[in-house]
Parts: structure tokens; sequence; C-alpha cells
């Protein structure tokens, strides 16, 4: 089957790729930009592990296909922090030891963003409730819940 | 060691050495690795959860033209019966290789049948279609009542329950009988004022770790092959695979990619000799990677299990007797943790009259994996449940109860040495002087307390500390890095050379770069190749001194060595490690340190939870409102993921007791293989886990360490259970409490 051609724009940068109608874009960020850090754990909207933003939403990017970031913006862990700087939720994971085996961590924390960026204040039950779509089997969830609150705190300060 | 050793850097909650990789997204894990000319493999599975083979007919599918290999058990070239170490204990390499890729059964839904290489992931998933599989449909045993039955559908027929006097002449589902016992239960049971006799259920159970099974192979054409793979052991790795394909180990290399979860699961092999038999074939790389729904098919779980226990105890609360039974899941092949669940079951307790008979049993679902303290969840689930209606009978606090018979220094344990030092008492003091225990419990709630016990295992370490010139050095260790581990390792041996954690690189480095080291598992990576690095730090040490008196021309023993600084005891000089290290050249060459161990001496890690549950009376729905998991640590190097392993084996405690469990349909097939109809934890389920990191040090560690990652998921099957009948008023004999299965319970008794 022939493959079409996208033209997006993947954090901040313009990206072009060919990709058959069947890929999603969690395999064209993977297999076709090498872009891994965006992880697979069940690839039916149930994990979260391949969370990114499209537009400006926080989407499961393995129910996104390739052909649909035509146009659009797609933010994924690669965008987080910059420059060599970590992003504040990136440092508060590491602080707060939110983090075992890791391999849920960038889909939290590009979810743990989207939720900051909504909601700057989100009590301890709104962040449970907004990160309920990523699942983590080693932490138990607390030092996620801290760290995100804590880097909800620091934000509001620095802003 | 001393009680109160002073400490410059242990006990730090410092910034784990792998974490910016983990936070970015850099760090790569099972399938992130991509080679060139790489190709994608698929494995076609079993419709059916026990079939005879009649024939196996891949001719169209070599035909595809996007196909470059496939694979099926003939590949493997000729494998006998014998045990290895793959893993957490042996396995037998036949069973492991018709686990890979079935023989002439199929024995579970889902069980591998064959393997496709092709250009791309959907090409070789085009390709399963046209294998032609011809069966011969049998009955399915699904679980240990029905496999133990008379007359069962027998799964091997080569089968002979060992363990008897007598071997039965008749093949059977049950592999191996054990009896373990001490003193005498008959006059135990008579000296008792109160008795309780119940019998439990648990459920077939996965670990659930969010990155499914990954790997990608290469074979060269002069034999060298190489295998990149998330594994809790990649040394084990190298030896099924090269088992398997009949190859030394020298031209095998295996790379523990980082690892996304495993609890066990990620012992055994799955893909990765299927993955290098299928590019040797294509004389591609070959990368594959398994959909969710076959890691619940096909990978884990744990067993299921029924068991029995009884309890004898004095009204003054002394227990006189213990008595157990249980029969575990093996899944298809034999060697279910039946033997750990005999062995951990009441060994909480001061008891001289125990009792306990264990059986594993074959049955149609995959083969079991370990999972966190392999056998002990189930067995002393019913064991608590038991002791808490024997304190609830007498009418004594649960705790109180558990303090007066608690095992402690000296205890015999039924299966042979008698216990050195522990921290159960302690424990149970934090438990009952704790805020949790002491606040009221809220109208509605039940509370429920259980204690949990695991041995955690030692065992072969090899490290190497490669010193640079500037002083800093790298720390090649042989353990996978599940969850924080080289954090430790790091501050381990910087305690050691009194230098800078942060100076000190910590690297998991492949089977090629370091001799033999056991896989992450039994908790025994702090422990073990903790005390591997320190070992591999003190000769670093022992050098700097040589070194150093050698340049000053007096005598190693004359040079002294603290805060990462040689002085010369017997003149003015000093040198720091730096120093020592960067005149390296002219001493004799570059320095590195070695520390290849059999650790000796685990010190088992007791633990005591509390849970307070909230039951919706109308739906059966259960909410865990608030929960502490207190744990004997030792001496916990890195406090935050020495909590973390509490907490995390807290939540996957609470989950296996409250929803989690696999559903099978009449023909054995599981009806609900991903995380929507397997619901593991979500954090909106869950409060706060609070933590209680009790000390006792292990007499056998330098520091004092005694692995923590396992005893955490114990307490919780008991805690939940019985909170949630304290919360209904009755008494929970089944996993998980589900609301259904809570609803059912209300309404009927
Ligand atoms: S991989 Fe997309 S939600 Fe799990
Ligand atoms: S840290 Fe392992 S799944 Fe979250």
């Amino acid at each position: 089957m022939a493959k079409s051609h996208v033209s997006t724009s993947i954090n901040g940068e313009p990206v072009e790729y060919l990709c058959d109608p069947g890929d999603t874009l969690l395999d064209v960020l993977r297999n076709e930009l090498q872009l891994t850090g965006t992880k697979e754990g069940c690839g039916s909207g149930d994990c979260g592990a391949c969370s990114v933003t499209l537009n400006g939403r926080l989407v499961c990017s393995c129910l996104v296909l390739g052909v649909e970031a035509e146009g659009a913006e797609v933010g994924t862990i690669e965008g987080v922090g910059a420059n060599d700087k970590l992003h504040v939720i990136q440092e508060k994971f590491l602080e707060h030891a939110a983090l075992q085996c890791g391999v849920c961590t960038p889909g939290l924390i590009v979810s743990t963003k989207a939720l900051l960026e909504e909601n700057p204040n989100p009590t301890e039950e709104e962040a449970r409730y907004y990160l309920a779509g990523n699942l983590c089997r080693c932490t138990g969830y607390d030092k996620i819940i801290r760290a995100v609150m804590d880097a909800a705190e620091t934000m509001r300060e620095g802003a | 060691m001393s009680e109160a050793q002073e400490f410059k850097y242990i006990g730090q909650r410092t910034i784990r050495p792998d974490g910016y990789d983990k936070v970015t997204g850099r760090a790569q894990y099972g399938a992130d690795l991509s080679l060139p000319g790489m190709i994608w493999g698929r494995t076609l599975r079993s419709p059916h959860a026990h079939a005879k083979i009649v024939s196996i007919d891949t001719s169209k599918a070599e035909a595809h033209p996007d196909v470059f290999a496939v694979v099926t058990f003939k590949d493997f070239g000729s494998v006998e019966g014998e045990s290895i170490n793959a893993g957490e204990g042996a396995a037998d390499v036949l069973d492991l290789a018709r686990n890979c890729l079935a023989d002439d059964k199929v024995l579970y839904h889902g069980h591998a049948i064959a393997a496709v290489a092709a250009r791309t992931e959907r090409a070789a998933d085009d390709a399963l279609d046209l294998i032609d599989v011809k069966y011969e449909v049998l009955s399915p045993v699904m679980d240990v009542e029905d496999a133990m039955k008379e007359g069962a559908p027998v799964l091997h027929e080569d089968m002979f329950t060992q363990g008897y006097e007598e071997t039965p002449s008749t093949p059977s589902n049950i592999a191996t009988r054990l009896e373990m016992k001490m003193g005498d239960i008959e006059a135990g049971f008579a000296e008792a004022d109160v008795i309780v006799e119940r019998e439990f259920r648990t459920p077939t159970a996965h670990q659930g770790y969010i990155e499914p099974h990954a790997c990608t192979a290469r074979y060269d054409e002069d034999g060298q092959s190489m295998v990149w793979c998330c594994t809790q052991g990649h040394f084990d790795v190298r030896t099924s695979t090269a088992k398997l394909l009949g190859l030394d180990l020298s031209k095998l290399k295996v790379v523990a990619s980082e690892i996304g979860g495993g609890f066990g699961g990620k012992t055994v092999v799955y893909q990765e000799p299927v993955a290098l038999a299928l590019s040797r074939k294509a004389g591609r790389p070959v990368k594959m990677v398994m959909n969710r729904d076959e890691v619940f098919i096909a990978t884990g779980p744990t067993s299921a299990a029924k068991l029995k226990a009884k309890v004898g105890a004095k009204k003054d609360g002394t227990i006189t007797a213990m008595q157990g039974w249980m029969a575990y899941e093996a899944g298809a092949f034999k060697g279910s943790p039946m033997m750990p669940g005999v062995m951990t079951m009441f060994t909480p307790y001061d008891c001289g009259n125990v009792q306990v008979e264990g059986f594993d049993v074959v049955v149609n679902k995959s083969k079991v994996a370990a999972y966190r303290a392999p056998g002990a969840p189930q067995a002393e689930f019913a064991a608590e449940m038991v002791v808490n209606e024997v304190a609830e009978k007498i009418g004594m606090d649960p705790i109180e109860l558990r303090l007066k018979n608690a095992a402690k220094e000296g205890t015999q344990t039924i299966y042979g040495p008698k216990l050195k030092t522990v921290g159960l008492i302690e424990c149970l003091e934090a438990a009952r002087d704790s805020d949790h225990y002491k606040s009221a419990l809220a109208d509605g709630c039940g509370r429920g307390i259980a204690a949990g016990f695991w041995f955690n295992i030692g065992g072969q370490s090899s490290v190497s500390i490669n010193m640079n010139t500037d002083g800093t050095g790298t720390i090649l260790e042989g353990s996978p890095d599940i969850g924080g581990s080289r954090a430790s390792m790091q501050m381990m041996a910087a305690e050691v050379l009194q230098i800078e954690p942060s100076n000190l690189k910590p690297i998991v480095a492949d089977t090629d770069s370091l001799p033999y080291s056991q896989g992450t598992g039994g908790s025994r990576v702090t422990f073990a190749t903790g005390m591997a690095v320190i070992e591999a730090a003190e000769d670093v040490v022992k050098q700097i001194k040589e070194r150093a008196a050698a340049i000053w021309n007096v005598t190693a023993e004359q040079v002294d060595y603290a805060d990462g600084v040689a002085i010369n005891t017997a003149g003015e000089e000093k040198m720091s490690l730096a120093e020592v290290c960067q005149a390296a050249e002219k001493t004799g060459g570059q320095i590195s340190g070695t520390g290849n161990i059999n650790a000796r001496g685990a010190g088992p890690s007791f633990a005591v939870h509390l849970c307070d549950t909230k039951v919706d009376q109308e739906t059966g729905k259960v909410d865990v409102v608030r929960y502490t998991a207190i744990q004997d640590a030792g001496k916990a190097i890195h406090p935050s993921y020495v909590e973390g392993q509490f907490q995390g084996g807290a939540v996957q405690g609470i989950g296996w007791a409250l929803n989690e469990e696999y559903i099978f349909n009449d023909d054995g097939v599981m009806e609900n293989p991903g995380f929507l109809d397997y619901r593991i934890p979500l954090a909106s389920d869950l409060p706060m886990i609070e933590t209680i990191i009790v000390e006792v040090p292990n007499s056998f560690h330098p520091y004092g360490v005694r692995g923590v990652g396992e005893s955490g998921i114990i307490p919780p099957l008991a805690a939940v259970g019985w909170s949630v009948g304290d919360a209904i008023d009755r008494k929970v004999e089944e996993l998980p409490c589900s609301p259904p299965r809570v609803l059912s319970l209300i309404q009927n008794g």
C-alpha cells in the first residue's frame, strides 16, 4: 500500500515523514523518527506510557494515526526540558524518587505537564484522577503524587 | 559490624545516576534498540488451551515475499532434559524449549508454536496467518482441583509425582508433593483452647510490569551473536539461549537494556532464543516485541492456589500448633513456588508444632514465573487470616498476639536453620505505636493487620571498579538495575573510597565484560552485589595504599587511608586518591578493583502492614482509605528507594487482594488479557502509602543490609482481606475482594 507523506511539527521543529495508513503516531515516533522516549505499554489506550500532546491536548499516541499529525503540533517527552536544563517536573521526579524502573516516567511527565497547564493548583485528588490513565506498577504512586504536588507548588512560585 | 556505624554517604537521598536519562526519555529499554537491516519477528500462538499438534505447515508463510525466516521447535536442535540455572531457581531445559516453542503439544491458550521474521511487523503478522497448524483438541484442566482428580486429562504422560516414598506408576498432573514438619502437631492441637481452621483461594495474577518483553538479536556469519533484551538476569538469558541454540557461551553476548519492571517475571526467556534462531536463519538482526495480550497469556503469571490453614492457641494467646496444606498451580510445566510457600507459611511464629504439606500441580495455563517473594504471599495470606481469627476468638489484640508468639533470634524454622537476628518484634512494635494503629477507625470501615516473612537470597555477584587517572571511577556490575540499585552501588563504593558518590559511575555491564552474575531477584542486589561492590572498592583502597607506599618508599602497612586520602604514618606525606590515580602510570599501571563473590548470609526481612478499607454496601466496591507498610531494611542505603520498594510491594499486594485475576472461559481461553479488564491499581484508587523503615542490622553485611524488595507484597493479601471482612462483618476466604465477590459475601454471608 502506498505510504502517505505527512508534514508536522514535533517539539517545535518541522518534521516530514512517510507512513503507512495503519501506522499509529506511536509507531512513527518510535520506529520512523527514533524518538523512543515515548513508550508502548499496551497499544490500546490503557496505560498512558505513550502519552504525547497533539495541538496541546493530551492523547495516547497509540490511539492516534500517524497521518492525523498532518499540520499538527506534537509534543513528546524529548521536548519537555529545554537546552540541557530539566523541566521543574523532571527535577521533582528525580528529587522525590518518583521512578523505579522509569518506563512509565516519560508518559507521566508529559501528562503532569498537561495537568499543570490546565490546572496549576490541583488538589491531591485532582492530580490522582488526572493521572489515572498513566499506570505505574513499581511505585504505588505515592512518590509520583508528591513530586507532582511539589512541582505544581514550585511552578506557581516561579510564575 | 557494630550497631551504630557512622556513615558519610550511606543513608542519604542522592539523585540516582541513571535518573536524567529516564526523565528525559533517553534511556533505552528492551524495545528501543534498532539495528541496520533489522527485520521484525512475530509469534504464532495457540488458540487452544490443550491440544496435540498433528502437523505444522509453514510453506505458505515462507513463500510470502516479505518473509525472511520461519522457525519452529525443530530449529532448537537437540535439547535434552537437564537442569540449568535459568533465573530464580533451576529449570529443565527441555521444558524451557517447549515453552518457547511448543513441540508436539500445546499446553495453554497463547502457547508459542512458530515464529516468523519479516520486513515489517505487519508483514510478519500477515505471514502468521499463512501457517497451517492441525490440532487434535483435548479437554483443558484449569484448576488444581480438576487437575488433581483421578482420571483428569493428563498434560504430560511422563510426569509421575515425586515426593512420596513410592513413586506412583501412573502419570498425573501432580509434579511434586512436599511435607515439612517439626514437633508434635497432634499434641499441639490437644493443648489448644481455641482452634481455627479455614480454606482459602487466591487467583492467577500477573506481575503486570508496564514494559512488554522485548529483544533484538543478531547472529553473525562467524557465529558470534548478540542479544539485547530487557531482563532481570542477562547472564541467565545467555545460559538458556546458548543451551537452546547449541552455542558456546563466549559466542553469545547478552546486553541488558534498561528494564521497565519485572518483579520476577523477567527472569526467564521467552522470545530471546526464538529471535536469535530467526536471525541465524534470516541473516539479519531481528527485533521481537510482545503485545500486551501476549504478555498476559504467555508470560508470568504467579500461581493460583488453594490453601488450608489450621491454628491452635491457648486462652493466653500462646500458639500451640500450626498446620497448613496448599496446592499451587505451576501452569503448563512443573515448578510452581510451592516449596517457598511451605517454608514461609508459619515462619513469623515461634511455634514448635508445625506441619505443612504442599503440591505442585500442572494445569493448562502459561507456566508461572517468579513474582516478588514467589510462593509466600499465598501461603502467608492463609496463615495470617487464621491468626487474626484466633486473636478475635480469644479477644486479644492481633498485634499483642503476634508479639507474644513472634519469631526471633534462635527461633527454629520448619526448613532447618534457626533464625539469626531478625526484626519482626521491632516491626510489630512500630506498628502498635504508629499513628495509624492509634487512630480510631472511621465509621463503616474495617482494619486489617498482617505480617510477612521472606528469606532473601545472596548468591554470585561480580563487580569491577576501574579507576580513572583523575580519581573518578566506573563501577561495572552484572545485576540489571530494576528500581534504582545503581544509586546504592554508587553510595556503597563511595562510602569505602570516601569520595563523592557522583565521582563514581555505575553501569550494568554486558556478559562479555564481567564474570557470571546471578540475576536481579530474591532481593539480592543491594545485599550481594552491594557486598561485591564493597569488596571491589576495598581492593581499590588496598592498591591505593600500595601505590602510595611505593612512592614514599614505605610498606603498605605503614599507609593509612581516610577521607579519600592516603597518609604516610611513618612520615608526613599525604596523597589524595586522585593524586595516587594520577601517578598510577609510574607505580605499575592503572588501578582496578574486583569483587567476585558468592554471598552467604542474606538477612530475612519481616514486614507488618496495616490497612483500613471502606466498603460500599450497595456495590461491594472496596476503597483503601489508609495504609501503612512497616519493614526491616537492616540498613537503608538509599531510604527513598527503600520506601519505594515498600510502597510498590504494598500496592501490588493491594491489587492482588482487591481486583486482579485471570478470567478464563470454559475452553481455557483468557478473557481479560488487557489492562482495561485486568485492572491493576491506578493513582485514583489509592491513598498515600505510609512507611516506617525499621533497621535491625544484618550481621553478615558490612553495612547491615537486608534485601527489601519482596517482603512488602506478602502482608497486603491478609491485611486487605481481613480489613474487608472487618468492614462487612464476614470472613473473607477468597481473593480478590472484587465488587461482585464482596457483594455476594454481604448478601449471602
Ligand atoms: S501504549 Fe498507548 S496507552 Fe498504553
Ligand atoms: S516506575 Fe516502573 S512502572 Fe512506574
